[in-house]
């Protein structure tokens, strides 16, 4: 559905929403995909934020992702010097390779061993398509839970019950693994707000690695 | 209280005996779940960040990223100052206006979309024209976005506002058939009056292609701004004037996204055709990226 603040809106740091709103929203979401402090960051730009990133402020944008600014900080502009004061390293690498996925794409790896890619699909809207080299897909619109474990049995009932007992009702659920017992990862995406009790019950079981909650919108 | 259409709008207006702004309100009360207050301050911070792109395009010295614009606002407000417009003093502010909150987009300043970034100029041109001509107060024009937003949510809902798609029409066309409609409510015209005005808005801008030079929002953005504010008052003035309009809003709207999908694709943001694609065009393209 569409509301009048979609219209009249969204409130944002120009020049556009494809690539400054979008792109501060997929670097986001890779930093809260990340629990530890990010040291150093590589940008890989595809397609058409390879071409205009530099005339779209798409750098100052992914980088200001990463920063935790949102969309309407009027510091964007000034978040590769912020980025310098701050000592975070950061690389813009250019791949004008073909694509096939969107034309405004980017890879964005942090200290060297977390990646994530993700699409600026219009209007500020973004999916992530690949985490670690694993394809994944989830918008940011809801709640999302990502959770990395191994893939054993009875993992994802453990979750589920988690988030049964706290009463969050699950919109979408995706399980996506490397290979049979390796590691993998469950995307959840739910109506409610899930809060830190429910991540820590989580991170109870023995096979579940890491638990990451993206709560963007 | 939902509409899909302006049939179903007029409808709801007729019905309760209430403008399309409060139409808008109830819809958005039922979407949301928000109150009516957390709605309408949700509404007038919008305003104010229109308000302060203005004064900020007048007030500073800005460098769009592309360095193709910068500055414009205040030369033609200077020339308002003289009285020597040719388009008047309240024109001659609406298009100035416009052309100065593409600046502070271009300069990655804070703007309101509305409904695009690239369209973002018109609706705070024509708004901060006429409230400091007719002295209305800011209660009375965040209310008048919410007609203006009305209008947006039908051609977004039944048609698009994206450039990508549909071309300039679909963006500066939008926008300045939803400050049409806000002007009429503004200048106490009926509910007809508003979807008139659209309606003569999007079809004196209906086939404007999108051909930003370097993909950017600058050249010919900028300037096609000040065209959709003043499109607009035109648009009110001729329907204010009790002149029939002949094709009804919904009709048109049609007819916006049908010439939008037949656009070929070099003319839609691809930066490939029209202006973006004359020698002129290509060696700007080449000497910002």
């Amino acid at each position: 559905m569409i509301s009048v603040f979609d219209v009249i809106g969204p409130n944002m740091i120009g020049p556009s929403s494809s690539h400054t709103a979008g792109a501060l929203r997929i670097a986001l979401m890779a930093k809260n995909l990340v629990s530890v402090p990010i040291e150093e960051v590589e940008f890989i730009l595809y397609g058409s934020f390879a071409k205009t990133y530099k005339g779209h402020g798409t750098d100052k944008a992914l980088l200001a992702g990463i920063l935790r600014m949102n969309t309407e900080d009027e510091h964007i502009k000034d978040a590769l010097e912020i980025a310098k004061s701050k000592g975070l390293k950061y690389k813009f690498t250019i791949d004008e390779s073909p694509i096939n996925s969107h034309p405004n794409t980017v890879k964005i790896i942090i200290n060297k061993n977390v990646s994530v890619v993700g699409e600026s699909i219009g209007g500020g809207n973004i999916k992530i398509i690949e985490i670690n080299n694993i394809k994944v897909e989830f918008t940011g619109e809801y709640s999302t839970l990502i959770v990395k474990q191994y893939d054993k049995k009875g993992v994802l009932a453990h979750i589920t019950h988690c988030l049964s007992e706290y009463e969050i009702n699950i919109a979408f659920l995706k399980l996506y693994r490397e290979e049979k017992g390796q590691k993998a990862y469950t995307v959840i995406e739910a109506d409610q707000k899930i809060n830190s009790d429910v991540i820590d019950e989580i991170k109870q079981n023995q096979f579940i690695i890491d638990v990451n909650l993206i709560e963007v919108k | 209280m939902e509409f899909k259409n302006a049939n179903q709008l007029t409808e709801i207006c007729s019905n309760n005996n209430i403008p399309i702004s409060e139409a808008m309100i109830q819809c958005e009360m039922f979407i949301s779940q928000k109150s009516r207050e957390e709605i309408i301050s949700q509404m007038t911070h919008s305003y104010n960040i229109m308000k302060k792109s203005v004064y900020r395009a007048l007030s500073e010295d800005l460098k769009s990223i592309g360095g193709l614009i910068g500055g414009e606002a205040k030369k033609i407000l200077n020339r308002g100052k003289n009285n020597k417009s040719v388009c008047g003093t309240l024109m001659n502010k609406a298009i100035g206006y416009a052309m100065g909150v593409l600046e502070v987009n271009t300069s990655m300043g804070l703007i309101v979309a509305a409904p695009t970034a690239g369209a973002s100029g018109v609706i705070p041109g024509v708004f901060i024209a006429l409230q400091e001509e007719f002295n209305f107060t800011d209660e009375t024009m965040t209310k008048m976005l919410f007609n203006a937003g009305a209008i947006g949510y039908l051609i977004t809902r039944n048609a698009t506002v994206s450039g990508a798609e549909g071309g300039c029409q679909a963006e500066v066309g939008s926008a300045s058939a939803m400050a049409a409609s806000a002007i009429i409510e503004l200048m106490d015209g009926d509910v007809q009056k508003c979807l008139d005005a659209s309606s003569t808005a999007l079809a004196n801008i209906l086939g404007l292609v999108c051909d930003p030079i370097a993909g950017l929002v600058e050249v010919p953005c900028q300037k096609r701004n000040a065209l959709g504010a003043s499109n607009a008052m035109i648009s009110a003035e001729i329907t204010l004037s009790g002149i029939v309009n002949r094709v009804p809003f919904d009709e048109m709207v049609t007819a916006m996204y049908n010439v939008g999908r037949s656009l070929p694709f070099e003319l839609r943001e691809t930066a490939l055709g029209g202006i973006a694609a004359t020698p002129t065009g290509c060696r700007l393209c080449k000497s910002i990226l």
